[in-house]
């Protein structure tokens, strides 16, 4: 992708329609902070002071949006076969616990072999707890958004169990509920020494290109994008639809996994019973916001990790919760999705663009 | 395990499963009326967190129970109707729609707990009194489930018989069966779908709020930030395997809260870790929805918006 | 356009698929909105915003795809929408159903008014579906392609109800592509073409080579030119398949039957006698089966349709928007819809685009597909030449039995014609054909050997001088 055709016309009214949603959203989340007593314009400065105004404040944005490319490039894999896989929350976590226990329990490896096969263990973490609502759907039918979202609430208390109150993975020597701390040679390198940037930065700038190529350039992809759009013709043209689904639920449960590793091994480098709050519900909002496209995926995300490192800073300062910025996420997914109402406020032109479109399921949705 | 069963009081254990089946069946009828009519609706969840944070603060601000029932549910059709809106009229797939409700009561309930009721509240405005049907409730074990419960717990006995006699013996209902199965035969004949799918995915909402005041107003009688912990999905599990019928979410519904009942209750007494105990409601409702998917056999045009030509 | 209807008449609206018939139709029903132009019933002018207005000025429409809700019984889906109330909102199921009844005797429509539609056969739902239009008071009668899915014999007692409406003083509106049918039925016939009324004309004043040429603008075959048949061994040997339906039930039962290379069998049967059950079972769509099927000798029985496809078996689905094309998907993409992983499309798991470009060009220049460019979406190609593009895919792999059922439905002539020409040419280089169709026009002219499907089993065989149109639609009903 060149810098021209980026700023081809075409290209621009592409992106004109997620900007507008992005200010829409947060003009409909200040008239709710109006609303509840507090100051929007103090609210929404708070929240940009904590997540720019000083390296610090910077480097822990791009901490924040490590996740969600991650995430976001799970959930906008699924979408596009069509699955819509609420489970990326429950699936950081089993990435998490995978990756950390290879993290802390296998010793005397050098860092450039113990990372990588620690995020590997991650991938498998997710991928096989994404499998099991794949398999289900394949196998029955049930929608997989009942599955994955019960399975998130499975993964919260499996997790609970292995680490709080003398669980298989919990320190023993430690008072607090938690894993041991993973060896040194685990962790991910800091890149700005004094800050807590890691090189996990690199992995996920990686996984945008990968996720990227997969879809548009081999025949997997391909694969997933034919049983997305039409199961019945995938079927009928002899792709497995069944293994589609669960060979596109696997892999995004892997990138929510490396999303989970990624997260010990780099920022906590030890896992407490309860340890990520909504990453993966809030990838949803970023995979619709960049429409899916792996590409878009990284913008989005950053939006999503300066929201989400301000919001704390902005909680602390004005007392305007943090859960404002779901409030935000909601309402730019309604612009996005609803395009009629950004164009009917901003008075645009109707260019037929691709509607958010989920799954066409065979013989009808099933919830 | 068998053992902490029969340790059990089943008394206490059928009436502890009546209450937490009320807000899934209220949820899964609300469900099954959006359904119906060709709306899905995963926001169950959203509404009744909606109908459980609005029922409380207007209970605590207007120090009347009733009002915040009737706030509760008046909350939850508004934003069913944001739902309606999104996903009949603007053409929004309905999963997502769904999930933009579901994330939206997350923000509006935490932003304002905070200002209102984390911040200001002292004492609560307590929760619906208990009425007992005299004569009945003196019935051995049946009297003491079904004869002395609260109001939400009443209207929603009451409840499943009206949905299931609207939904089959009057006009509206043969109407809102005919635009869930196949909408442009019901246009062809002049009915306006988006209207049944209108009154029906808002009605879903006072339906499910109700539910959600269940949780503030009724059991314990203040608000917490996520208080319906996906309560509202399993009442969707609950409606599938129930074959989107009253009756049948109703003991589907009973199904689930029984198994919430066991978990709360086995607890305390055996060395079973208790998360294992906790993830027993959601395990199940994974294997009834995986096993009742290919026997039940969802309204037809559920999913898909209507498009007139 | 003009057109005008009158009273005690049947007036056909002939054209071929894709000349605004529906369309028109739809508009006087109200479910399409005109651009400009006027509607006057007795003459004067009247605005139809949707079926509500329609119904209430007398004008009923019986759809090509019926209009009923499955799960509903047949009373319920006549009184839709104008239902008898008792107070409090409740239905009068009792008066519903007694008035159902009275209306089925009086216009000699028998009906079951408890039955539930999606138990009726086709012929009977569209008696409910007339019905639905008497008891709204339709004094103007619709019926758009209501023959597509009846036996030459259930047409044959249509075509008397239709008679007895109009000698009650009803209109009715026909529309079709048949030629025969409009000769018989029609006092008048008006021709349209491209959205324009061609002619308006009586059938004794034409025949039906002269109405083919009005419809289509140029003199047409009405049979496609094929030498006999030179059968060798067989290819595609069906040994007492048994299929299940969606909902379980036995859909083909026990059906046994060879198809040989270089020739063409035809499976004539009312829609919904298990031919779509069948087609599926042979793809390997349908693993819940019994019996055997053989293909070039290789029991594929248990086979997935990957393994079915790659082993020689080329498939035309019934319904190309749901199962022939990815309409988004580029024409090319959709050309290699069931290669794309193999060579030369494809090295490991990387598609290789430049091998992909270059097949897509050579086929739309055999196929004569009109597409601007490969890289088209599928969804943007007029339907001819989205079949052009399924018929291309699959006779381009040189597969050795070609499975196609109702490759035409719904095509202009032209790509009928096209479509036939590379069936029958196929057929003669040595691909066996098994073609199922509703159209038992389409069989007779194509077939070498007939086998006649009623409820799941093939009733009769018939090849040379037995196939006989009479013979065949008596078998199609369960009659001989």
């Amino acid at each position: 992708m060149t810098w021209r055709r980026l700023f081809r016309p075409a290209a621009v009214a592409l992106a004109a329609q997620p900007i507008l949603s992005i200010v829409c959203g947060f003009a409909v989340a200040g008239l709710a902070v109006l609303a509840s007593g507090a100051d929007p314009v103090q609210a929404f400065s708070a929240l940009f002071q904590g997540a720019f105004t000083n390296p610090r404040a910077f480097t822990e944005t791009m901490i924040a949006t490590l996740p969600y490319i991650f995430l976001g490039l799970a959930v906008a894999l699924g979408f596009k076969a069509g699955l819509f896989n609420i489970g990326a929350e429950g699936q950081f976590y089993l990435g998490a616990v995978f990756g950390v226990f290879i993290g802390y329990s296998v010793q005397g490896l050098p860092g450039i072999v113990h990372v990588p096969l620690a995020l590997l263990a991650g991938m498998l973490g997710g991928f096989l707890w994404a499998a099991i609502p794949g398999i289900i759907k394949a196998r029955t039918g049930a929608h997989e958004v009942i599955i994955t979202i019960m399975l998130n609430y499975v993964a919260f208390q499996l997790t609970d169990f292995l680490i709080n109150n003398r669980g298989p993975l919990a320190d023993k020597t430690s008072s607090a509920p938690r894993t041991p701390f993973i060896q040194h040679a685990a962790q991910l390198p800091i890149l700005i020494p004094g800050t807590r940037l890691h090189a996990g930065l690199f992995v996920a700038l990686v996984a945008i290109p990968v996720v990227w190529f997969l879809l548009s350039r081999t025949t997997v992809g391909f694969q997933i994008r034919t049983v997305g759009l039409n199961p019945s013709a995938a079927r009928a043209a002899g792709i497995s639809v069944g293994w589609t689904l669960v060979i596109t639920m696997g892999i995004s449960g892997a990138l929510a996994g490396l999303a989970g590793a990624d997260e010990v091994l780099g920022v906590s480098h030890f896992m407490p019973p309860s340890f990520s709050t909504g990453y993966g519900f809030d990838s949803i909002a970023v995979a619709l916001l960049a429409k899916s496209n792996p590409w878009a995926i990284l913008p989005a995300a950053f939006l999503f990790g300066a929201m989400r490192n301000g919001a704390t800073f902005m909680q602390l300062q004005t007392q305007v919760s943090a859960d404002l910025i779901s409030i935000v996420q909601a309402t730019v997914i309604i612009f996005i999705a609803a395009p009629a109402i950004i164009r009917w406020i901003f008075r645009l032109r109707h260019t037929p663009a691709a509607p958010v479109q989920l799954a066409k399921t065979d013989g009808g949705a099933t919830i | 395990m068998i053992a902490a069963l029969q340790s059990l009081h089943l008394t206490e254990l059928g009436y502890l499963t009546l209450l937490a089946a009320t807000p899934l069946t209220l949820a899964a009828l609300g469900g099954l009326m959006c359904e119906r009519s060709g709306v899905v609706n995963i926001a169950l969840e959203g509404i009744m967190l909606t109908g459980a944070f609005v029922g409380y603060a207007a209970a605590l601000a207007t120090h009347n129970l009733w009002l915040g029932v009737l706030a509760a549910m008046l909350a939850g059709m508004a934003i069913a109707a944001l739902h309606a809106a999104l996903s009949i009229s603007l053409l929004v797939d309905q999963i997502v729609s769904g999930t933009v409700i579901n994330i939206l009561a997350v923000g509006i309930t935490g932003v304002y707990y905070r200002t209102y009721i984390q911040e200001t509240s002292t004492v609560g405005p307590g929760i619906l009194p208990t009425w007992h049907i005299p004569l009945l409730d003196r019935l051995p074990f049946l009297g003491q489930i079904f004869f002395q419960g609260q109001a939400i717990t009443w209207a929603m006995l009451l409840l499943i018989v009206v949905v299931h006699v609207v939904l089959f013996h009057t006009v509206w209902g043969l109407r809102t069966r005919a635009c869930g199965e196949h909408p442009l035969a019901a246009d062809t004949v002049g009915i306006n779908v988006y209207l049944v799918r209108y009154v029906n995915v808002i009605a879903s909402g006072a339906l499910a709020g109700l539910g959600g005041a269940y949780f503030s107003l009724q059991e314990i009688g203040n608000f917490l930030p996520n208080i319906t912990g996906g309560r509202g999905f399993i009442a969707l599990a609950a409606m599938i395997f129930g074959r989107w019928t009253p009756a049948g979410a109703f003991l589907a519904s009973l199904l689930f809260a029984g198994a919430d009942a066991v978990g709360a209750r086995i607890q305390g007494f055996h060395n079973i870790p208790y998360q294992f105990l906790g993830m027993l409601p959601y395990v199940l409702t994974i294997v009834v929805v995986a096993g009742a998917m290919g026997r039940s056999i969802a309204p037809a045009a559920v999913g898909r918006p209507y498009k007139k030509q | 356009m003009d057109l005008a209807i009158e009273w005690d008449q049947v007036h056909a609206l002939l054209g071929e698929n894709g000349a605004g018939k529906t369309t028109l139709m739809n508009v006087a029903y109200g479910l399409v909105r005109p651009d400009s132009g006027t509607i006057l019933v007795d003459g004067n002018p009247v605005v139809i915003h949707g079926p509500q207005d329609a119904i209430r000025l007398g004008i009923g429409m019986v759809h090509q795809h019926f209009m009923l809700i499955p799960p509903l019984t047949v009373a319920e889906n006549v009184i839709l929408g104008h239902e008898t109330v008792r107070a409090g909102g409740f239905v009068d199921q009792r008066a519903a159903e007694r008035e159902v009844r009275d209306l089925s005797q009086r216009y000699g429509l028998e009906v079951d008014p408890r039955a539930r539609i999606e138990g009726l056969p086709v012929g009977i739902q569209q008696r409910v579906e007339i019905l639905k239009s008497l008891y709204r008071g339709a004094r103007i009668l619709i019926l758009d392609e209501p023959t597509a899915v009846l036996t030459p014999q259930e047409v044959i007692g249509l075509f008397g109800i239709l008679r007895n409406l109009a000698g009650e003083g009803s209109a009715i509106v026909f529309i079709t592509h048949k030629l025969g049918e409009v000769m018989e039925v029609a006092d008048t016939i008006t021709v349209m073409r491209r959205g324009k009324v061609e002619a308006t004309t009586r059938p004794s004043e034409t025949n039906p080579a002269g109405l083919a040429r009005l419809m289509v603008g140029r003199p047409v075959l009405l049979r496609v030119d094929k030498a006999p048949a030179r059968p060798q061994r067989p290819v595609l040997e069906l040994d007492h398949l048994v299929v299940h339906d969606d909902r379980r039930r036995v859909a083909v039962d026990g059906v046994a039957l060879s198809v040989h290379a270089g020739e063409i069998v035809g499976i004539a049967g009312v829609e919904g006698n298990g031919q779509n059950e069948l087609a599926e079972a042979i793809a390997g769509l349908r693993p819940d089966r019994g019996g055997r099927v053989l293909l070039d000798g290789q029991d594929v029985t248990r086979a997935t349709t990957r393994h079915v496809l790659h082993g020689g078996l080329g498939f035309i689905p019934a319904d190309r928007h749901r199962m022939g094309l990815v309409l988004e998907h580029s024409v090319s993409d959709n050309l290699v819809l069931s290669t794309f992983d193999r060579a030369p499309f494809a090295r490991w798991i990387i598609r290789r685009f430049e091998a992909v470009l270059e097949y897509a060009q050579r086929l739309i220049k055999q196929f004569d597909i009109r597409a601007e460019s490969p890289s088209q979406p599928a969804g943007s190609l007029s339907g001819g030449n989205q079949q052009k593009v399924v018929a291309a895919r699959e006779l381009g792999r040189q597969p050795r039995a070609l499975l196609a059922s109702q490759p035409t439905r719904g095509l202009d002539v032209g790509s009928i014609e096209f479509i036939h020409r590379q069936i029958v040419d196929q057929r003669d280089a040595g691909l066996a054909v098994l073609l199922i169709s509703s159209e038992l026009d389409e069989i007779l002219s194509l077939a070498d050997r007939v086998a006649v499907m009623y409820r799941g089993r093939i009733v009769a065989i018939l090849e040379g001088d037995a196939i006989d149109r009479e013979r065949i639609g008596l078998l199609m009903a369960g009659a001989a």
